[in-house]
């Protein structure tokens, strides 16, 4: 009943505030090396508008390289050096954008939002000084030059298949022992129980083994997806999301004595928030702060970050290991829990 | 039947929030006996049974199941026992030979050990020419006869059945009681709780369950003298009328 009323107004909300390309609050870098009035004036209008939220903190280029790499920023601003000094004698000046096209539509977004402002400026400037001046945007595209869909597409699918793959198929098989009543054999029987949990979880482990194996090899060969960094340690975080997901299924099938309720929560509770609020198909910093919570409870989320590091910008064990820390508390406590409900229900 | 004493409960409570599903039941029994557990639905006999075997926490009180501890022995006591549930549970998408070799494997039987018994089992209950069929194929008696074989396929000590006639029909019923019997002849005892009160006839000695309480306990033909009736269930029905939780 609750699921029946409650779904029209929770996907109304989702659907009105999260589902939207638009790309609000974005966190950007500047890195003037010009420091005059023009660059001053360019860099106040683009921090005016509410796209874009500048970090003050990154002042070169090594920096802003290890922004985009752990994900601080998104896009980064370059003015050349004597910025207004060649515009005013030259009629011509040099804006470099970087933008991070890991995720290509957002990366395309946020460019033309910084390119619409620096034109609007050129214009004004032309009306004012009756000369031909063109500030050129040099634009380029971090990480996935030619905006291929898969960047973005390739992660997403991996988590959200794992966590299908794993999480429902084990809660449906543990609950499907208890509909029938083996469960009861079994927990009567000689086998200890986390033998029996144990022994539910492998067969889709190893499914699960099968999948990430199958999507990386159609990924690489088909799309032409990279993989930058390391395939063991793409290979080792995999494996922890696979065991999370496992964890998160026995959790659901703790709480529900039927095939079909577990199906409902894994579909509803987690194919749900992976495909609308994981990062996958919509940004999630543009989101109202109660939906990006509740984004951050959701494995997927944190899975997507790691692999498209990993897969795409190349990075190593450094630039990931608060992500992986959050996956291996979820999976710690989705363990706990499930251990927890089950001593209760006995 | 000998004097050894298999199961004894002192006290055994167990509660749930206000509700006290079982209250204060003491009782003992022998080896090679056949107990019943009477009661109406919702009298506690599940319940009972469940802290017997292991799988539910006692409020309170004590229990020995043989000879083991219910509070702290229970891998030994599942080692002892044998248990069939209400909906003979068996794994309906395998065949008759995979169950068995299965439910072998999980009670702990050696790989010869698996293979003779499993032979035996299935010439004894006739099912050679369907032992590659899957279970579900099955009527619902031999379901029950299967799933009741496979209880005892580990020679436990103990037998512990949940109703194990529930919506059988009165010849498999008698048929199925015909292998209690030889169960109990070969030392297991066996412990039953049913709601037929025809059945409660069959058994050594009975427990009447009402409200969680034991009102009644021992043969089903002492009892009948103690009460002056003629059947097992004028018994009951002299001691259920009292009877407040009904489902």
């Amino acid at each position: 009943m609750l699921v029946l009323f409650g779904m029209p107004v929770i996907q109304l909300i989702i659907f009105g505030f999260a589902i939207t390309t638009e790309v609000r609050n974005a966190k950007i870098a500047v890195l003037d090396n010009s420091k005059d009035e023009i660059t001053q004036l360019l860099i106040n209008r683009i921090e005016s508008t509410e796209y874009f939220q500048i970090e003050r903190t990154i002042n070169n280029s090594d920096q802003i390289e290890s922004a985009f790499k752990s994900g601080k920023i998104k896009l980064a601003i370059v003015f050349q050096p004597n910025f207004q000094n060649e515009l005013l004698h030259t009629n011509k000046a040099q804006i470099q954008i970087l933008s991070d096209a890991t995720d290509p539509n957002q990366a395309t977004t946020l460019a033309n939002y910084v390119s619409a402002v620096v034109m609007d400026y050129q214009n004004e400037l032309m009306e004012l000084n009756k000369i031909p001046l063109t500030i050129d945007t040099e634009l380029r595209m971090l990480y996935n030059p030619q905006l291929k869909g898969a960047y973005t597409s390739v992660p997403g699918v991996m988590g959200l298949i794992l966590l299908l793959v794993s999480a429902m198929m084990t809660s449906i098989s543990v609950v499907r022992e208890k509909e029938f009543g083996t469960m009861e054999i079994l927990l009567v029987s000689p086998m200890k129980p986390w033998l029996v949990i144990i022994s539910k979880a492998i067969p889709y482990f190893i499914l699960s083994i099968v999948n990430v194996a199958t999507i990386l090899l159609l990924s690489t060969t088909l799309l032409d997806m990279p993989i930058h960094g390391s395939l063991f340690l793409l290979t080792l975080v995999t494996v922890l999301y696979i065991l999370c997901a496992l964890s998160l299924g026995l959790l659901i099938s703790t709480i529900t004595n039927s095939q079909l309720a577990s199906m409902l929560i894994s579909l509803v509770g987690l194919m749900l928030p992976v495909v609308m609020l994981s990062g996958y198909a919509f940004p999630i910093a543009n989101m109202p702060d109660i939906l990006q919570w509740i984004a951050n409870l959701s494995p997927a989320k944190w899975y997507i970050i790691i692999i498209k590091n990993v897969m795409i910008k190349g990075v190593g064990p450094e630039g990931i290991w608060k992500e992986t820390i959050v996956l291996a508390a979820m999976t710690a406590v989705f363990i706990l829990i499930s251990i927890k409900r089950f001593k209760i229900r006995l | 039947m000998t004097n050894e004493t298999v199961i004894k409960t002192e006290d055994l409570t167990k509660r749930f929030g206000d509700f006290t599903a079982v209250k204060k039941i003491s009782f003992e029994v022998k080896r090679g006996e056949i107990f019943g557990f009477l009661g109406a639905n919702g009298a506690g006999k599940t319940t009972a049974m469940k802290m017997l075997i292991g799988i539910l926490k006692p409020t309170s009180g004590n229990a020995k199941i043989a000879g083991f501890d219910i509070y702290n022995q229970t891998e030994q006591i599942k080692k002892n026992i044998g248990y069939m549930s209400q909906k003979f549970s068996l794994y309906e998408d395998l065949t008759i030979m995979e169950n068995v070799q299965l439910f072998a494997g999980i009670y702990g039987l050696s790989d010869d050990e698996i293979k003779q018994r499993s032979s035996e089992l299935i010439h004894k209950l006739n099912l050679q020419n369907q032992a590659d069929k899957l279970v579900e194929s099955l009527p619902l008696g031999w379901k029950q006869k299967l799933a009741f074989s496979l209880a005892i396929i580990h020679n436990p000590r103990i037998v512990f059945l949940d109703e194990p006639t529930s919506g059988v029909d009165p010849i498999t019923r008698r048929q199925f009681w015909n292998m209690i019997y030889e169960a109990a002849s070969n030392g297991i005892t066996v412990f039953v709780t049913t709601h037929y009160m025809d059945e409660a006839e069959y058994c050594n000695r009975i427990t009447i369950l009402v409200d969680g309480v034991i009102k009644a306990l021992d043969s089903p033909a002492a009892l009948k003298e103690k009460y002056n009736t003629s059947s097992i269930e004028d018994v009951f029905v002299l001691l259920a009328r009292g009877a407040k939780r009904n489902d």
